[in-house]
């Protein structure tokens, strides 16, 4: 029972950070209707910001803090939400008005690029992350052990949740872009500056991913410019998972994903984890082709 | 510019064929006053930390050579050539050094994949090839021409196997290897089988692929079984991130594993979490025997830094040539392949090597563990 107990906050630990990166997937798509496959090298470029970023505010504050990793994970996530804009303003924008499909491939181009220009610049090899975050002795509870960085990972995640649900529930852009994910022809006739809000909803998802990449870089501190493919395949499974497009399915899909993953590694065979992982997808879909918390919608022929 | 073209075009191909007739025919690598050896090595690419040790060793082993006047009365031209640590570039360059250059025997590589690769065409030319360091069982078996100085996974496996069971006093052990690899799978079966032998008990056996980040799955799995030490075969950035999770999940009992770990970045990934884990490898700077004493001052001198395996590996490969060529009299690719093959204690520098009949070395293994984030010398292994 504890084995399971412990198992479960690994997933969850796991999971939490793939919902991060899920909700930026899933916001595009409520927004534009296509995948922005160079989601998860924004998640790597997340964690690169902070390595570099880290000798810095060393000099400034001193380092593992709680002060100086929240200061370098907000850094992060601002460099990382002005280069979504700049990716959607270059790579995307231009073709708004072309076919989804073009859109797509100059996704994985953008994604190409980022990693093997990642690789010349950074260097192929793994980078060891400093220590931003004081690490806690490990609490023990009854046979569980409690790392402090698997803590944090679930307590950052929930809050930047409950931040997201008040950006969009709560607020004027926030409103805006519901009104563009209903409907943009409609939104941009009442006076709603489309470009605007979609320039916002990229800033709002990479600074999500570049939080999830500290998070990531703080609990597997070694870093190398491929390490977006993985989690962001998982996360855009994760959205899917969810009913992509829809928030709150997002981070159930990542959380879903990382129990999943972590049980199947634990009892069964980590040959076979990604098998399992992508099976419990497609028996979702089966049932519910529009992922768990998602809509159904009519396709208008 | 037509006119011009084809006199043009007909010279370069005179020029390529005369160049082509000088090439040496008589023996291979007798050039007029020197032996030529051929190395290929990954110089660049995302091995090269591994080549370039390796290139080093080598390098100070010619130059060794030859300031005491070379063998047979020549001195030794080393012939480098660089893979990029790519798939399929070894087999051009090992081509380009045996046919162009006419070299008497080609050194390399540390990875067996590229090991694997220019073996069959030594072989095929007859040309005797040395690997420093390729540890897969494979590399030798292409044919009677491809030796190794290094020891093999089976040996290594083996090793762990006694030295957890004999020294670490583990009765309970658990292995943790990685699934996309042969030198790790390999090492976990060689070490599970030694390990039984001995008496022990394997209790969890879990795995992971390569490029993993998260292990606390199988780390949970395996701390349930409550082993008292786990066998971690792999390399040093897996190894590295599961010492930590290992660590932050309460395990405190050794990790142990290969060949595979020795890299300065396993501690500074590893940090702290990996004081008072071993693992085994071909050579200690540390070692207080002579022989490793002065090729780590003479290392040291030349580059400015401390010698690894590798180099060590790289340095034994090329006085082992040399000193087969002394025997063989000769630069005779067949009489230096016998003189390979009837080497006995030779003295080198990771330890005194002897060939056996499938040619590879049968020598002792260091066993290293890190404290204060250095490695350090426990004990020596013989065969």
């Amino acid at each position: 029972m504890t084995e399971f107990l412990q198992q479960l906050i690994n997933g969850l630990a796991l999971g939490s950070i793939l919902a991060l990166i899920a909700l930026g997937y899933t916001m595009v798509y409520g927004i534009l209707r296509f995948i922005n496959f160079a989601h998860g090298d924004v998640f790597m470029l997340g964690a690169f910001a902070g390595y570099y970023l880290a000798p810095k505010i060393a000099a400034v504050l001193p380092l593992p803090s709680i002060a100086g990793a929240l200061v370098v994970m907000g850094i992060s996530m601002a460099v990382c939400a002005a280069l979504g804009v700049i990716i959607e303003r270059f790579a995307y924008r231009p073709l708004r008005k072309q076919p989804k499909l073009t859109v797509l491939i100059t996704a994985i181009g953008v994604s190409l690029f980022l990693e093997y220009a990642g690789q010349f610049v950074f260097g192929a090899a793994p980078k060891k992350f400093p220590a931003i975050l004081p690490a806690l002795p490990v609490t023990h509870l009854g046979g569980l052990s409690f790392n402090s960085n698997q803590i944090v990972v679930i307590a950052v995640t929930i809050f930047l949740l409950l931040a997201l649900r008040f950006i969009v529930l709560k607020t004027k852009i926030g409103t805006a872009m519901r009104a563009v994910s209903f409907n943009p022809e409609a939104a941009a006739l009442m006076g709603v500056n489309t470009d605007i809000v979609i320039s916002f909803t990229f800033a709002l998802g990479s600074a999500l991913a570049a939080a999830a990449g500290i998070l990531w870089a703080i609990n597997y501190p070694a870093i190398d410019p491929l390490m977006g493919i993985l989690p962001g395949i998982k996360a855009f499974v994760a959205a899917v998972l969810g009913g992509i497009g829809n928030l709150p399915g997002a981070a159930l899909g990542g959380v879903i994903i990382g129990v999943t993953e972590t049980l199947v590694s634990g009892y069964i065979s980590s040959t076979y984890r990604d098998a399992i992982a992508f099976a419990v997808l497609i028996l979702i879909m089966l049932v519910k082709p529009s992922g768990l918390l998602g809509k159904k919608e009519i396709e208008k022929v | 510019m037509k006119i011009w073209r084809e006199p043009f075009l007909a010279a370069l191909a005179i020029g390529f064929f005369l160049a082509g007739c000088n090439k040496p025919s008589s023996a291979p690598g007798a050039g007029n006053d020197t032996i030529k050896v051929g190395e290929f090595a990954s110089l660049t690419g995302s091995e090269a930390t591994f080549g370039q040790s390796s290139h080093k060793g080598t390098q100070l082993a010619i130059d060794d050579i030859n300031t005491v006047g070379g063998v047979l009365g020549k001195k030794i031209e080393l012939l480098t050539e660089d893979n990029q640590s790519q798939a399929g570039q070894s087999a051009t360059v090992v081509r380009k050094l045996i046919s162009s250059d006419g070299v008497a025997a080609i050194l390399g590589e540390v990875a067996s994949s590229r090991s694997l690769e220019a073996a069959p065409i030594c072989q095929e030319n007859k040309i005797p090839m040395i690997s420093p360091s390729s540890t897969n069982p494979r590399v030798t078996e292409t044919g009677d021409y491809i030796f190794r100085v290094c020891f093999i996974d089976p040996f290594q496996g083996t090793v762990m196997a006694n030295f957890a069971h004999n020294t670490l006093k583990l009765q309970n052990v658990a292995v943790l290897s990685d699934v996309k690899s042969d030198y790790s799978l390999g090492l976990a079966k060689f070490f599970k089988e030694g390990f039984v032998a001995a008496g022990g008990k394997i209790i969890a056996d879990e795995n992971y692929s390569g490029g993993d980040k998260d292990f606390n799955a199988q780390l949970t799995a395996i701390k349930a079984a409550n082993p008292d030490g786990i066998f971690v075969p792999g390399y040093y950035t897996e190894v590295g991130l599961i010492a930590l999770q290992a660590r932050q999940l309460g395990i405190t009992v050794p990790l142990f594993g290969g060949d595979g770990w020795e890299s300065s970045s396993l501690v500074s990934i590893g940090g702290t979490a990996l004081e008072g884990d071993y693992f085994s490898t071909h050579f200690s700077p540390e070692d207080t025997s002579p022989a490793v004493q002065n090729f780590v001052k003479a290392f040291k001198t030349k580059y400015n830094e401390t010698p690894d395996a590798m180099a060590a590996l790289g340095y034994d490969s090329a006085m082992m040539l040399a000193d087969a060529i002394k025997k063989a009299g000769a630069t005779d690719g067949a009489k230096i392949r016998d003189a390979l093959a009837a080497e006995k204690n030779f003295p080198g520098v990771t330890g005194n090597i002897t060939m056996d009949a499938n040619r590879n070395a049968s020598k002792p293994a260091v066993i290293l563990t890190i404290k204060n984030g250095q490695f350090k010398y426990v004990q020596t292994v013989q065969p």
